[in-house]
Formats: structure tokens, C-alpha cells, sequence
């Protein structure tokens, strides 16, 4: 197959021709590729990556150590519907009704607050990596010096409430926010009625209180 | 005119260098890739920049698609077998020898109880089709879910919970899925995810 035809024919006279031993590999080769097609298409390279996601057991959650969270630095987001994230910093009480704000999971919205109140953490990580990516530090290090920089007790404690119109998807976006922003103390709580109060309020200024 | 002679050369191409990179290629693919499993439903699963892998063996994988059905799956197939003889006592049902044989082909699946017998005669290739994907049901007075995880957990106690949700899929039918795993006191799992590159700068 791989050869063209050259041969005019011998006519029958003068010494048999000599025959070649040389074997064609084309359909060896063919082979080969149909099935490379084959396995390219029915595995798969990479195997799924994966985000651990440990709670709480639910009969730990008790009255006594609910709520120890340090007021000034607690942020407590809220996941709305259309992928728009409500935040506001401290506790919500009834007689202190805390500023909320409305942001999105751009690299600009909900990320950039959580940078700015996580500066010192972030800062001593940005060092930390730095040292991994020169390998002055061995991996094993890094993860230790990483969950004591996390440990920081002026750290932020992220609240995330979400409400029923959030999607899967932004739950997973604002537990990756938590990882970027290196943020070891979050914790997912579900909504009160007060927070989607504060959500209606933020959404129509003009509508009242009932 | 003298006769120009042109050489007769010969045209045949030597395949075995091709063939070898081929097969070089092949045997690559082949030590370094997993066979694509059949899944109950196709989803779409939201993408992170956490690089953790999903272990070898050992997962409990958990489906959710976008509207809210959990699909259900183990990955060895022996144990397979044991869960469905527990299944079979807690719901008093009985499995001969075939039908025990066809479950622990099953990769995932979203049936009721109730249907479970007819979900294993019907022939493998049609398993998958979408009038088979009616969901496990989930909710508070039916929670054959439950079930499942807790006697999945009872055969194989090494078990990973991994959890594969659509991007689309309603936070409160995630929160459900989740409060039945909590109330069994599985409280660690693996979102599966798709790679994103982490931000520079950071």
C-alpha cells in the first residue's frame, strides 16, 4: 500500500525476480491509531478534583458555644438570588441594624472585601508562598506555618447564610472566596428571618418596615 | 537525442518508525487514563481552585442534578452486592443470583425502592436513559436515601462521601442532601469540581 506500482512486468523471460523481505507496516499502523481513537474517547486524562467540606456533627451546635463568635470580627454573607452576595460586618440584632451592602463574586465584589479584612493573613501568606515557590521551606512546613498564619486570632469569621434562591454554584464560589482569601474560620450557618429581612430592605430602600 | 535515463526509485515508504509512535502513544494512553464511567446523569459540576484529588477507591458518590434528584452510586462492586442483600432485608425484597450480578454493574442509579426490580431487568444500555433518571427520594417521610447512605456506610466503613452537584442545582435541595448526611453523622465529604486557576497575586 504504501508503494506505487512501478512494475512493468517481467514479459516472462530472463531470471525470476528476487522476492522482498521487507514486510508493509501500513496496516499495522492503521491499527495503531484506530485504536489511540478509541481509547482517546472513551477515558478520561484527569481525575475530578475535589473541595473538602467539613461541618460541624449537628448535636455539637449548642446554645453555649453558638454564638462565640467575637462581634468585630464577624462578616456574615449572604447568598441572594441572580448570584448577588449581601454582606455586613458584626451581629444583626434588632436594635442595631448593620449596614448591608450588595455585591457579586467578581474578582472586584465579595473577594476584595474579604482581602481587605483579612490583610495580615493574606499578607504573611502571599510571604509563605513566595518561600515555597523559591524552596527555601519544604511542603511539609509550608502546611504547618499555613495553618498557624490561618489561626490568627484577629482573622475574620465568615458567616455564609444563603437563602433558597441561591444556586449550588455559589455556594461553591463563596467557599472558593474562603481559600483565596485564606480565610480558615467560616462557617455555614442557615438564614433567619431578620437576614432576609435585611436582603428585602437592602433591595427596595423605599418599602417600609412592616 | 541521446535517451535521458531517469532511476527508477522506489516509492515505498517504511511504516515502522509511524507504527512504532503509535503504539508508543497508545501504550501511554492506556497506563496513564481511567475508563469514563456511566453515569445516572450528566451534570455540570461548578469549578474551584482547590487541587485536592478524589481518592482512589472507596467513594460514595452523590449525584445532584438540577432538579434536586440524588442519584446514588458505590464504586466496588463486590460491596455492591452485600448493600443490596442489606437493602433487600431492610425493605423485605429478595434478589436471586442474576439480579445481584446486574446491580453490581451499576455504576449510579436514581430509582425508588419500589422500582429497584425492574431498574435491574431492564438491559444495561438503556440504564442510563432519562426515563430512568426519576431520583432517589429524599425527604422527610420517605428517606430511602437515608437508607442507602447509612447501609452503604454499615458494609464499607472507609467510605469517602463525595458529592456531585449540578452549578444549576437550588441551594435548598443541597441543604436537604446535606441535612440527611448530618443527621446520619456524615459530616465530611468531597465536592467534586472542576480545576480553575487561582487568581494571581493572591
Amino acid at each position: 500500500m504504501s508503494e506505487i506500482n512501478t512494475d512493468k512486468g517481467s514479459g516472462g523471460k530472463g531470471k525470476p525476480k528476487k522476492l522482498s523481505t521487507r514486510v508493509d507496516f501500513t496496516p499495522m499502523c492503521d491499527l495503531g491509531f484506530l485504536l489511540i481513537t478509541f481509547f482517546m474517547l472513551s477515558t478520561s486524562m484527569s481525575k475530578p478534583q475535589t473541595m473538602e467540606l467539613a461541618l460541624p456533627a449537628k448535636d455539637d451546635v449548642t446554645e453555649e458555644n453558638a454564638s462565640k463568635v467575637k462581634e468585630s470580627l464577624a462578616v456574615t454573607i449572604l447568598l441572594g438570588k441572580e448570584d448577588k452576595v449581601y454582606y455586613y460586618f458584626g451581629m444583626a440584632t434588632e436594635e442595631k441594624r448593620p449596614e448591608i451592602k450588595v455585591t457579586d463574586f467578581s474578582a472586584v465584589g465579595i473577594r476584595d472585601i474579604l482581602l481587605q479584612r483579612n490583610q495580615q493573613v493574606v499578607a504573611e501568606m502571599r510571604a509563605l508562598k513566595d518561600k515555597l515557590a523559591k524552596r527555601t521551606i519544604s511542603d511539609e512546613d509550608f502546611r504547618k506555618q499555613a495553618t498557624e498564619i490561618k489561626a490568627n486570632k484577629l482573622a475574620p469569621v465568615v458567616i455564609i447564610k444563603s437563602t433558597d434562591d441561591a444556586t449550588y454554584k455559589n455556594l461553591v464560589d463563596i467557599l472558593d472566596e474562603m481559600q483565596i482569601c485564606s480565610i480558615a474560620k467560616f462557617a455555614i450557618v442557615d438564614i433567619t428571618d431578620y437576614d432576609k429581612e435585611l436582603i428585602v430592605s437592602v433591595e427596595n430602600p423605599g418599602a417600609e418596615k412592616i | 537525442m541521446p535517451k535521458v535515463k531517469i532511476a527508477r526509485k522506489s516509492t515505498f515508504v517504511d511504516m515502522t518508525a509511524m507504527t512504532d509512535v503509535a503504539f508508543l502513544l497508545l501504550n501511554f494512553i492506556l497506563l496513564t487514563s481511567n475508563f469514563v464511567k456511566q453515569e445516572a446523569v450528566a451534570v455540570a459540576a461548578p469549578s474551584s481552585v482547590s487541587e485536592i484529588k478524589i481518592p482512589e477507591t472507596n467513594i460514595l458518590t452523590i449525584i445532584v442534578d438540577p432538579e434536586g434528584k440524588v442519584f446514588f452510586g458505590m464504586d466496588n462492586q463486590e460491596l455492591r452486592v452485600e448493600l443490596l442483600e442489606k437493602i433487600g432485608e431492610r425493605y423485605d425484597l429478595t434478589f436471586d443470583e442474576k439480579e445481584k450480578k446486574e446491580f453490581s454493574l451499576v455504576n449510579s442509579f436514581g430509582v425508588p425502592i419500589e422500582m429497584l426490580k425492574a431498574f435491574i431487568a431492564i438491559p444495561s444500555e438503556s440504564k442510563g436513559s432519562l426515563e430512568n433518571a426519576i431520583g432517589i427520594p429524599c425527604d422527610s417521610l420517605n428517606n430511602q436515601f437515608s437508607e442507602w447512605v447509612r447501609l452503604a456506610r454499615e458494609v464499607n466503613p472507609k467510605l469517602t462521601i463525595a458529592i456531585k452537584a449540578d452549578q444549576a442545582t437550588p441551594y435548598p435541595k443541597f441543604k436537604n442532601v446535606m441535612n440527611t448526611l448530618q443527621d446520619l453523622r456524615e459530616n465530611r465529604y468531597n465536592l467534586i469540581t472542576n480545576l480553575e486557576q487561582m487568581p494571581k497575586g493572591i
